[in-house]
C-alpha cells in the first residue's frame, strides 16, 4: 500500500487539509473508492477506513490482480468532520454538488477539480455517501441515468437493490454524474446509517465492494454471492409524507415487509402527548427509506416504499 | 394587505409561513398589470429588506398613482433571515437550488412550488439578492443569456449600474428566476451591496428603477424618477481576480472606482510572521465592481472583479 497526496487545501491558521489516496496494487487504474464529502457521514468514513485495513491485508496475501490498481480516498472533507459541520468551508458548500471543478475558480471548485483529475483516471468509481435527510435506508447501489449507466455492472455488488435515478439539474454537479461516461462507470453506495456506526452494515458494504472487485477481475477473493439485486427506478419508490408535524415514533424498520393497513408510525403532539396522526401502510410493500429523527415536519418524507419489483 | 402565501406545520408549535404584501390600486382598473418583488431567498442577504420597505412606503404616499398590482415578498426564507443563514435552516439546503418544486412533493418542494405558483401571472418579477458577506457588489442585474432577449429591455430600466449576462450553468436551472422565466414570467435577478448589510443609497437607486419600470408598464402615474442606463457586459468583459494565497486581504482601492492595468488593488499578508504574501494587481483597466470585504482568504477566493471594455 502506498499513500499518495491528492490535494492540499491551505488555510491560514488550520493545518492544511490533505486529501490522501491509499493505493493498492499497480498498473491499470481500475477502481477508485471515494469516501464521505459531508462531515456527518461517520458510517461512510468508518467503512472506508475498514476497507483500507482489509485491502492492506489482501494485498499482503497477493490477491490483487497483476497490473490492476485500486485507490481508496477515505475522506474528502476532514475540515468538516473535525467541526461537526456537514459542508465545506466558511461558505458552507456541498463538495458533492461542486464537480467536476477546475483549477482557477473558487476554493471548493479547485478542490473538486484537483480530485476529479485524479479520480477520472479510474475505470470504476465507487462512492460512499448518504441522503441529506435524517433517515435510514436499505443498502443499495445508486446510478445516475446519464445514458452511460450500466445496471448489470451495479448488480455485481450483490446488494439487495440497484436504484437508477434521473438527474435533476443539481445532480449534474455530483461526482457520480461526472464519472458516468463512455469510458468510466460510477456507483454510489448507500448504507443503512449515516451518523451511527453499524458493524453489520460496515461488513456488508465491504463485502459488496470486494465482491465487485472480484467479479471485475481486479482481486481474487472468496466471497458470498450476495443478493440478486432488484433494479428500481427512483420514481418507482412511493413517498409517504406526513400530514402532521410533531414527535415521530416509527414502528417499522428499513427493509421490513409491511402489509396493507399495518401501523407504520405515529405523530405525537409535543405538548399534550395526543396522537395527531397514524401512518398506515396503503399497500403491501418493503420499507426502503425511513425517517429516523425524533421530530418531523408536515409533508416531510416519513417513508419511501417499494411496491413494484422488476425481476 | 398582508396575505399568506403558504403555511406549513413544524414539529413544536410554530408554523412556517411565507407572506406577501399585496398593494392594490385605489380605483378599479381593467386587467391591471402586476409586478412581483421577491427577496430573502438567501437569509444572509438583507439589501432587499430596505427595497421592500421603501417601495411600499413610497406607494403609500401617493396611492392614487398606482395603476397596477404590486406584490412584495420580503422573506422567502424567513428562518434563514432569523438565523443569518444563506441556506434554509429547516432543510440545510439552498432554496435557490430547489426550484421549481412540486405541489405534491415533500415540504421543500411544496415551499418552492408554492412561491412559484403565487408569482405566476405577474407581468414581471424582480428577485432581489445581496452579495454574500465576503464581497461587495455595485447594483447589477444578472441575466441568463437564454432569456436575454426578453429581459434586456426591462433590465435597462432598473437604474442598476450594470447588466451582466451569464451563460446558464445547468445547476442554475434550479433557481427561482430560471423557473419563472421558463413558465413565462420575465424574472430578473438583482445583486447588490453585501451580505448582513443594507446600503441605503443602493436601495434607493433600485427603488427608483422599480418605479421607472412601473411607469413603463403603465402601472404608475406619479413622477417617473430620473434613472441611468446600466453598462452592459458579458462574461468576456469581466476580469476575475482571485487569491493565490491563504492569508489576510486588505483592499487598497475604493469599491466602484476605475483602475488602470497594473494597479495594486490590495494585498494579502500573513499577520503571524509579519510578511506580505502577495500584491493583488489588476491586469486590465476597468471598473472595480466587486470587492472583497471579508479579510480572511484561501486560495481561489474572489478578491475583485473588473468590468473591462464596456465603456
Ligand atoms: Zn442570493
Amino acid at each position: 500500500m502506498q499513500i499518495v497526496d491528492l490535494y492540499s487545501f491551505k488555510s491560514i491558521y488550520r493545518d492544511d487539509m490533505q486529501v490522501k489516496g491509499y493505493v493498492f496494487g499497480s498498473g491499470e487504474k481500475s477502481a477508485c473508492i471515494v469516501g464521505p464529502s459531508r462531515g456527518n457521514e461517520y458510517q461512510q468514513l468508518y467503512i472506508c477506513s475498514q476497507l483500507v485495513k482489509k485491502l492492506t491485508e489482501l494485498e499482503k496475501l497477493g490477491v490483487i490482480a497483476n497490473d490492476k490498481q485500486i485507490m481508496v480516498i477515505p475522506c474528502i472533507n476532514e475540515y468538516a468532520f473535525n467541526l461537526s459541520k456537514d459542508f465545506f468551508g466558511v461558505k458552507n458548500l456541498d463538495i458533492n454538488t461542486s464537480f467536476p471543478g477546475n483549477d482557477y475558480g473558487e476554493p471548493i471548485t479547485r478542490l473538486t477539480g484537483g480530485l476529479f483529475e485524479k479520480i477520472k483516471e479510474y475505470t470504476y468509481e465507487i462512492q460512499f455517501t448518504s441522503f441529506y435527510e435524517r433517515a435510514q435506508c436499505v443498502p443499495h447501489v445508486r446510478m445516475t441515468e446519464t445514458g452511460y449507466q450500466n445496471v448489470s455492472l451495479a448488480n455485481l455488488f450483490g446488494l439487495p437493490y440497484v436504484v437508477v435515478k434521473k438527474p435533476l439539474p443539481t445532480d449534474t454537479a455530483t461526482l457520480n454524474y461526472n464519472m458516468s461516461t463512455e469510458t468510466s462507470s460510477a456507483f454510489t453506495i448507500y448504507t443503512k446509517a449515516k451518523e451511527q456506526l453499524d458493524e453489520k452494515c460496515t461488513n456488508s458494504a465491504i463485502s459488496a465492494v470486494l465482491r465487485f472487485l472480484t467479479r471485475m477481475g481486479i482481486i481474487k477473493y472468496e466471497c458470498h454471492s450476495g443478493y440478486i439485486s432488484h433494479v428500481l427506478k427512483d420514481e418507482d419508490l412511493t413517498d409517504v409524507y406526513t400530514e402532521k408535524a410533531g414527535i415521530f415514533k416509527g414502528k417499522v424498520e428499513c427493509g421490513e415487509y409491511v402489509q396493507y393497513g399495518q401501523k407504520m408510525a405515529e405523530i405525537i403532539n409535543p405538548f399534550d402527548g395526543s396522537v395527531l396522526e397514524e401512518i398506515v401502510a396503503s399497500t403491501d410493500g418493503i420499507v426502503f427509506f425511513a425517517h429516523n429523527s425524533a421530530l418531523i415536519n408536515q409533508y416531510e418524507t416519513a417513508f419511501r416504499m417499494v411496491h413494484r419489483l422488476h425481476d | 394587505m398582508k396575505e399568506i402565501v403558504l403555511e406549513y406545520e413544524l414539529p413544536v408549535g410554530e408554523k412556517l409561513t411565507i407572506y406577501r404584501n399585496r398593494i392594490m390600486p385605489c380605483s378599479e382598473i381593467n386587467s391591471p398589470g402586476r409586478i412581483s418583488i421577491v427577496s430573502g431567498t438567501h437569509g444572509d442577504e438583507l439589501e432587499g429588506q430596505y427595497i421592500c420597505y421603501e417601495l411600499a412606503r413610497r406607494i403609500a404616499l401617493e396611492p392614487e398613482n398606482l395603476m397596477g398590482i404590486v406584490d412584495i415578498y420580503p422573506a422567502i426564507n424567513p428562518f434563514g433571515i432569523d438565523m443569518a443563514s444563506k441556506n434554509s435552516p429547516l432543510f440545510n439546503r439552498d432554496l435557490n437550488r430547489s426550484f421549481p418544486g412540486s405541489s405534491s412533493g415533500d415540504l421543500i418542494d411544496r415551499v418552492t412550488s408554492g412561491v412559484v405558483e403565487s408569482v405566476l401571472g405577474s407581468d414581471l418579477c424582480l428577485d432581489i439578492h445581496a452579495s454574500d458577506i465576503f464581497v461587495r457588489e455595485i447594483p447589477q442585474v444578472r441575466l441568463s443569456e437564454d432569456f436575454a432577449d426578453n429581459l434586456l429591455p426591462f433590465a435597462k430600466l432598473t437604474n442598476a449600474d450594470m447588466i451582466w449576462m451569464n451563460a446558464t450553468a445547468t445547476v442554475h436551472e434550479s433557481t427561482l428566476a430560471h423557473s419563472l422565466n421558463i413558465l413565462g414570467v420575465p424574472t430578473m435577478v438583482i445583486e447588490m451591496g453585501q451580505g448582513h448589510q443594507i446600503n441605503k443609497p443602493y436601495g434607493d437607486q433600485i427603488v427608483d428603477g422599480i418605479f421607472n419600470i412601473m411607469c413603463e408598464l403603465g402601472m404608475w402615474m406619479g413622477t417617473r424618477p430620473r434613472t441611468q442606463l446600466p453598462a452592459i457586459s458579458s462574461d468576456g468583459s469581466v476580469e476575475f481576480i482571485r487569491s493565490e494565497k491563504a492569508g489576510i486581504f486588505i483592499p487598497l482601492t475604493e469599491h466602484n472606482h476605475f483602475v488602470k492595468a497594473g494597479d495594486i488593488i490590495g494585498e494579502i499578508f500573513d499577520p503571524f510572521i509579519g510578511e506580505k504574501l502577495m500584491d493583488v494587481v489588476s491586469e486590465q483597466p476597468g471598473l472595480l465592481f466587486t470587492q472583497r470585504i471579508y479579510p480572511v482568504v484561501s486560495e481561489g477566493d474572489l478578491l475583485a472583479r473588473i468590468l473591462t471594455g464596456a465603456f
